[in-house]
């Protein structure tokens, strides 16, 4: 059995949540086993994020270096190539760091690569096999993963729910020395933080979401004269934004605004993952698609197959009746 | 600046509703509608958006059938000065490494400054232009949403959560992939297309490139699709069934019942 690593993400010297769907993630390639985390920084916070960690993880690999401040990936992966051992299974959040780093990592480990994995159904002979999905979550695939040679495994966030573990913290080993200096083609210079839009959809009770079914630019007033008979906000899906329709202040999802509603309508919405992944404290969530497969029936809680162009103006109009609203 | 923009044809997933064949080993690909990866028609933008700016040529690179043809005319037609299609029956079933490698031969047979892909297809995992980057040895950067070219370097910025952008400075030769929404992809009518209709399009086998034919295919991939399934949804959604008007009526007292007009 491989060794199994799980990259850990942290901010301010806490781990991140995704350390704990890693390890359910490690448990699904193999129940006993005990992966190792590793953490990449410098100074205390990289100490608090180790102390952080909770228990699951049998060793807690440590790689201090100023270079590391900062998680550029490029840098990540020269002290990771350098520190794992051939054959190692290296889980990594799918996120946009685990984008940037781990394709890579897995030509530099001359390992396999497993991009977006949401499930894992145990080993076979040196092969993984593991579940993900095509065409925005409208068809899932088996996939098998030979790991004869060690492979890094992409972990889509939020699909591995954590599980108790009874073991006891992992001591920490740093590695620090084993990595040496470290330079970069790819300078991180800042961040620069979204700028706020003119209407903050991160406080609204009713979201009216228009995604891709909105079709264009001037079907985007069907939405906003629903919104405002119904004093709801207009927030949308990547598509929308994509195309300017719509600023990207408004767009709910992992790239975008998370939002807690209490009701979400989502508007010709396909109901991509980086799309719900947004969508957070259990909205009631009403789907309108023309598409009767849409993945967004699978999480909606009541959906109706109709036309969003001619769904929309009807609903405009029982709204202005029932909130007592004169039609313009 | 020499741009190279690999780019591939998918299921058009705005055309097609993608569902299962009956054998439920492959999706149904029976009048399906292809058309050029969305986030790959953003990155050829681009590319013609730099070269416009700082001079130079754009070389659109796919790996494919015959069919691949169609999607190069388009790009010939959106303004790239080149072309080439790859294509060897030795690379079918080739995994994302694979097609990493018949890249990378591609790669060094030009001098290019800039390499960019789409961030992902509809139909793949966000791993050629990372992987392709690391066998070239150049850097990378993914998920970008803005280039501006600055001595001899660039300085991109990445999409990272929240809406908030990571800036980076890069040195070039490098390997970009390009997020959707980065540009507006100009329009390319039937009209732009005949206009390109008798461009030479380079094609290209793997005896061309000298590609490791054990190297590629189906019988090196590390990573292989098995089947295709829907999976059994949950509880799914209750669905309203009634005439437009009674739907419209439901939604209301549902969004004021669970405190949506508070």
């Amino acid at each position: 059995m491989p060794r199994i690593f799980a990259y850990i993400v942290h901010k301010t010297g806490v781990a991140d949540d995704s350390a704990a769907e890693l390890l359910a993630a490690a448990k699904k390639i193999d129940a006993t086993a005990i992966p190792a985390a590793i953490l990449t920084g410098c100074g205390p916070e990289l100490e608090a994020a180790c102390g952080s960690l909770g228990s699951g993880f049998g060793e807690i690999w440590k790689v201090a270096n100023t270079a590391l401040a900062y998680p550029n990936a490029e840098l990540v992966r020269q002290a990771l190539v350098r520190i794992l051992s051939p054959g190692s299974i290296v889980l990594v959040p799918h996120d946009h760091f685990g984008i940037d780093l781990s394709p890579g990592l897995s030509i530099k480990l001359n390992s396999a690569f497993a991009s977006d994995v949401l499930a894992i159904d145990g080993i076979e002979g040196n092969f993984l096999k593991l579940v993900r999905q095509e065409f925005g979550g409208q068809v899932s695939t088996h996939v098998r993963c030979d790991i004869s040679s060690g492979a890094v495994i992409n972990i889509r966030p939020g699909a591995f729910k954590p599980v108790p573990s009874v073991a006891a913290a992992g001591l920490v080993v740093d590695k620090s020395s084993e990595v040496g200096g470290l330079t970069a083609r790819r300078r991180y210079l800042e961040t620069i933080v979204a700028e706020a839009g003119d209407v903050d959809i991160t406080k609204h009770n009713l979201l009216v979401s228009i995604g891709r079914g909105i079709q264009e630019k001037d079907n985007v007033g069907l939405a906003e004269e629903l919104a405002e008979v119904l004093g709801a906000a207009v927030s949308c899906s990547r598509p929308v934004v994509d195309a300017k329709w719509m600023e990207k202040s408004r767009q709910v999802g992992s790239s975008g605004k998370t939002v807690k509603p209490k009701v979400y309508l989502a508007c010709g919405i396909s109901g991509a993952f980086q799309h719900l992944a947004g969508i957070k404290g259990s909205p009631f969530l009403i789907a309108i698609n023309k598409n009767p497969k849409a993945p967004i029936f699978q999480v909606a809680d009541v959906g109706i197959v109709d036309d969003l162009l001619e769904f929309l103006p009807e609903l405009t109009n029982k709204a202005r009746e029932f909130r007592g609203v004169a039609a313009k | 600046m020499e741009i190279l923009v690999c780019a591939r044809r998918v299921p058009d997933t705005s055309e097609n509703e993608i569902e299962l064949n009956v054998a439920g080993n492959d999706i149904e690909r029976e009048e399906l509608v292809y058309s050029v990866n969305e986030a790959d028609n953003y990155a050829v933008e681009e590319a013609l958006q730099i070269r416009d700016r700082v001079g130079g040529n754009v070389t659109v690179v796919t790996v494919d059938g015959e069919d691949g043809e169609e999607i190069l005319r388009r790009e010939l037609a959106m303004g790239a000065n080149h072309a080439a299609l790859v294509s060897d029956d030795a690379f079918t079933g080739s995994d994302g490494r694979g097609i990493a490698i018949i890249l990378k031969t591609f790669v060094e047979k030009g001098h290019y400054d800039l390499i960019l892909t789409g961030v992902q297809a509809d139909d793949g995992a966000a791993q050629v232009g990372g992987m392709l980057a690391a066998m070239l040895d150049y850097p990378f950067a993914s998920l970008v949403n803005s280039i501006t070219v600055e001595d001899g370097k660039l300085k991109v910025s990445r999409e990272i959560e929240g809406g908030n952008r990571e800036m980076n400075e890069i040195d070039l030769p490098c390997v970009l992939s390009i997020q959707t929404g980065i540009n507006e992809p100009r329009y390319v009518g039937m009209r732009g297309i005949r206009q390109v209709a008798s461009v030479p399009i380079a094609t290209l086998a793997a005896s061309d490139l000298s590609v490791d034919a054990n190297a590629v295919g189906e019988a090196a991939a590390k990573v292989r699709r098995v089947d295709y399934f829907v999976p059994a949804s949950g509880k799914g959604a209750e669905m309203l069934h009634g005439s437009r008007e009674e739907n419209a009526d439901r939604i209301l007292e549902l969004v004021a019942a669970k405190g949506g007009l508070k």
